[in-house]
Order: C-alpha cells, then sequence, then structure tokens
C-alpha cells in the first residue's frame, strides 16, 4: 500500500494473475527464506492465480543433477513456504509457456525482469517491475496500486531504435537487446529495422534488455501489439549495427571451451526443445548440455520423445530452475556456454563463471 | 536538498555515488555488500554503513530480497538516495526499515561527502 502511496496512485485494481520471484535459496538466503516461512506460518494465502519463478534446483532430479544436500534442504523449505501460501509451484520464469497467458490490457503484477518484459510488450498486458515481495503482496490482497505501466499515457516509448543488421540465431536477438539496455536503461524503446521475430525471440531480446538495464516495455514495429497506437514522434533516435552487434559478442565472451552449455535462459519453449533435439538426433556428446524450462513444458517434450533424443545423446532436460539461481559455481565448473544475453550478464558476477556467449550451433559443436 | 520520502528513518553517512544504475541482485554480495558486477563502476567497493547514491535500480526482481537481505545480514548501506526509485528498490528499503528518499539531483553528491539523510521529511544535506 505504501508503494501507491509514494508513486501517487489514485487507487488499488484487481489484478488477474501474479508472477513471484525470488524463489532460489541461492538469491534470498536465510533472511529471505526466514521472511516466507514466518508469512506461511501467518496463515498468509493468495487471492489470485499465482505462479512462481524457477528454484535453485531440479525439485525432482536435484540428486541425479549433484545439487549439494544442504542447499536442497533449504530450497525444499522455501517450496513449501510458497505452497503453504496457495502458490502453485510452477518453477518457471515462462508462466506464457506454462498456461498463464494474460489478455490484451489485462493488469496483472509480475516479477521476474523477463516475464515483466514479455506480459507488457509481447501480449500487451500491464504490470510494473514488481519486487519479489511486493507481487508476493499483490497476490495475497489480489490488487495492486494503479500507477506506471497500468496506465497507458506511461506506456509511450521514450527512444527509438533503429536496427540495421540481420538477426538470425536467437543470441543474435539476446546481443541485440543486452545492447540496447545498457544504452537505453530504464526507458521505453520503439524499435524500427526488426523484420522478424519469432516469439522466442522477443523472449530474449526482453530478458537481456531487462538484465542490462530496467527495460520494462518495449514496441517493435509491425511486430508487438501497442507498436500501432502509441506516438513516435520527436523521440531520440539511436542506431544499431552489425558493428555493435558483434562488438556485444565480444563484450560478453568472457571464456572459451565451456565446461558446461546451459540453454533455456528465458525457459526454453516447445519449439526450442524440439530444434535442439533435432541437432542433436543420433550425436555423442562429450561435455555437458542443459536445456532449462518448466516442468510443464519437460512433460510436453517427453511425450513428444524429444527428452528420449536429448538424453541419448548426452543431455540433460532440466526443469524448475535454471543456470543462473542454481548453484553451478560450487559445482566445479568454470566457464558456461549460453546463447541467451540475461545468462551472460548475470554468470560472471552471480555464479563467478567465464562465458562462452555464442549461437546455438556453434555451443552444441564445443560439446561434441 | 528536498526529495521526495520513499521510505522513512534518518541516517548519517560518507556518500559512495555510482553514475550507473545498479541492479542488487547479481549486483551486490548478499553476505558481503561488496559490489560483484564485473565492470559496474563501483566494482570491488562495499557499500556497508555507507550513504549509497544511484540514479536507480535495474535487472532482476529479485534485488528486493538483496536489500532485505543485507539488512539482515548486518552489512546494509544506512541509507540510499536516488534520482527516480523504482518499485524493487522501494519494495526493498520498505521492507528491510533502510531510510530513502528519491528525486534529488545526485550530480551534486560527490564520493566521500558527509551527508545527513532525514527520509522522514524527505530531505538531505551534504555537511562535506
Amino acid at each position: 500500500m505504501r508503494l501507491g502511496d509514494i508513486y501517487g496512485a489514485d487507487k488499488m485494481i484487481t489484478v488477474g494473475s501474479v508472477q513471484v520471484a525470488g524463489v532460489s535459496y541461492k538469491s534470498i538466503g536465510d533472511p529471505g527464506t526466514e521472511f516466507l516461512e514466518d508469512l506461511a506460518s501467518k496463515g498468509a494465502t493468495v487471492k489470485v492465480l499465482t505462479y512462481l519463478n524457477p528454484a535453485g534446483m531440479d525439485l525432482k532430479d536435484w540428486k541425479e543433477l549433484g545439487i549439494p544436500k544442504d542447499f536442497a534442504k533449504n530450497q525444499l523449505r522455501i517450496i513449501d513456504a510458497f505452497g503453504k501460501m496457495g502458490i502453485l509451484i510452477t518453477s518457471t520464469c515462462t508462466p506464457y509457456l506454462a498456461g498463464n497467458i494474460p489478455r490484451f490490457k489485462e493488469h496483472i503484477a509480475w516479477s521476474e525482469s523477463s516475464a515483466v518484459s514479455y506480459s507488457n510488450s509481447v501480449l500487451g498486458a500491464r504490470t510494473n517491475r514488481e519486487g519479489g515481495p511486493s507481487a508476493l503482496a499483490a497476490a495475497i490482497c489480489g490488487v495492486t496500486a494503479n500507477y506506471g505501466l497500468h496506465l497507458w499515457e506511461n506506456r509511450q516509448p521514450t527512444v527509438k531504435i533503429k536496427v540495421d543488421a540481420d538477426l538470425i540465431f536467437n543470441s543474435d536477438y539476446g546481443a541485440l537487446g543486452w545492447y540496447v539496455g545498457k544504452q537505453v536503461k530504464n526507458k521505453i524503446p520503439y524499435f524500427s529495422g526488426i523484420k522478424k521475430a519469432d516469439k522466442d525471440q522477443l523472449k530474449t531480446l526482453g530478458a537481456a534488455m531487462a538484465a542490462s538495464g530496467a527495460v520494462a516495455l518495449y514496441h517493435i514495429e509491425n511486430i508487438t501489439p501497442e507498436a500501432d497506437l502509441v506516438e513516435t514522434k520527436g523521440l531520440e533516435i539511436i542506431d544499431v549495427g552489425k558493428k555493435e552487434i558483434k562488438e556485444t559478442y565480444a563484450k560478453l565472451n568472457t571464456g572459451k571451451h565451456p565446461d558446461i552449455v546451459i540453454l533455456g535462459c528465458p525457459h526454453a519453449s516447445l519449439r526450442e526443445i524440439s530444434i535442439i533435439a533435432k541437432k542433436l538426433e543420433g550425436k555423442n556428446l562429450k561435455k555437458p548440455v542443459w536445456i532449462c524450462t518448466s516442468r510443464t513444458v519437460k512433460e510436453a517434450a517427453q511425450r513428444e520423445g524429444y527428452n528420449e533424443i536429448i538424453t541419448r545423446a548426452g543431455g540433460n532436460i532440466v526443469a524448475d530452475t535454471c543456470m543462473v539461481v542454481s548453484p553451478i559455481e560450487k559445482m566445479g565448473y568454470k566457464t558456461t556456454g549460453v546463447n541467451s544475453g540475461k545468462a551472460a550478464n548475470y554468470l560472471p558476477g552471480f555464479c563467478k563463471q567465464e562465458v562462452y556467449f555464442a549461437n546455438i550451433d556453434d555451443l552444441l559443436e564445443e560439446q561434441q | 536538498m528536498k526529495g521526495r520520502s520513499i521510505s522513512p528513518g534518518k541516517a548519517e553517512g560518507e556518500a559512495i555515488v555510482s553514475s550507473e544504475p545498479i541492479g542488487f541482485y547479481g549486483g551486490i554480495d548478499i553476505k558481503t555488500a561488496v559490489v560483484i558486477e564485473k565492470g559496474h563502476p563501483l566494482e570491488g567497493k562495499k557499500v556497508t554503513d555507507k550513504i549509497l547514491v544511484f540514479p536507480f535500480g535495474k535487472g532482476s526482481t529479485v534485488g528486493s530480497y538483496v536489500i532485505y537481505g543485507l539488512k539482515k545480514n548486518n552489512v546494509a548501506p544506512r541509507g540510499i538516495i536516488n534520482k527516480e526509485t523504482e518499485t524493487i528498490v522501494a519494495t526493498g528499503v520498505i521492507l528491510a526499515g533502510i531510510p530513502c528518499i528519491d528525486q534529488v539531483d545526485i550530480r551534486k553528491i560527490k564520493n566521500g561527502d558527509i551527508i545527513v539523510l532525514d527520509a522522514d521529511h524527505g530531505y538531505c544535506e551534504i555537511k562535506k
């Protein structure tokens, strides 16, 4: 409620759903764990559909993946507290790929910066960048304060990005996003010159901008739903060409020859997994490849036979978690290969990893 | 300088100033309060007991928990001053009880300045 007062909200509004971030024990530590257990023990429960962000481990196969036991114990305490509050243990940063798809103009209260970006920009739903605890408060109350991106006048672009580069691989969109996020910080970019972008590419573009900057909403000419509705006259223009994309690849690359390749940041879609399965069919991996996704998408991948193909090649589809929030630095890995601008942003500082940032073909080639 | 109160309380301390935004999650170590983001202007510096001055937050929405954790681990900054405090930092400082104000011209504050922060009244003063 205090947030509403600060930001001059005229009223509280009902939210359609909530996404709660701050789930991994590695991220929130003992203080966060105790805070959540305290809330749960006081009987707090959620009033609206509430999904959960990734945990620090695969909640089913954590032993096989070598997760340290004391870490697992604390992680399960956190999951238990969320469960008691009535939150669905979806453990994914892509709720929109696991059954929670807000409609155009729907007010929601989501945390998870990449999901905030996707729901605002690709779906046209309306949310601020909620912090983990403020999203939780919105879930318990069923409402949020009416300010910021809930209001149409605040959804107008504040900078124009003219793109003149061929974007082929998803990692190209990740590099573009990382560069633009660094440049525009908390502005609302309006892109022109992006000729095509599927939803997986929009997912990685938005995630990178929300990690290197604080971009909660972007528009792309002829692609995103609000792009035709907003005012673009008189904006500052930033040009991004091949040179900037190439320099970003160089900047994000701090290591070579990865010990492990981890894909699925944000969590992989069924389409991304199907593409990886096709590339790995009949192959023999010498070094580990993880594909992070939600339990929902992993089960769909199992049904389609993708899981079997990937496992036979020596890879793993890892559910409920990701490379950033799991304790990979304690599992002996020093260099991680990724195709995600967001992962490349967080791995060096938070996970003490050197990063090999490349497109999916180069990454899989490295591990064979 | 007059600003807007985000989280109440009073504090006095030495300013540590970042011209770049801060992403607390992955940017500051929750146990040591040392800035760990590679290439950040404050990389390697410790924010404990300082008045932390930066334009606004960026990055992960888990940042609120990091701010709360810094306080619980007794390594938090004494106060925070922003150009614009967004929801993630606001949630963190309110939960942690760290005095915080925004809408201040932070360019006037230099590293090492002694700052008197009165977040109850949305006010701060450079004592030098």
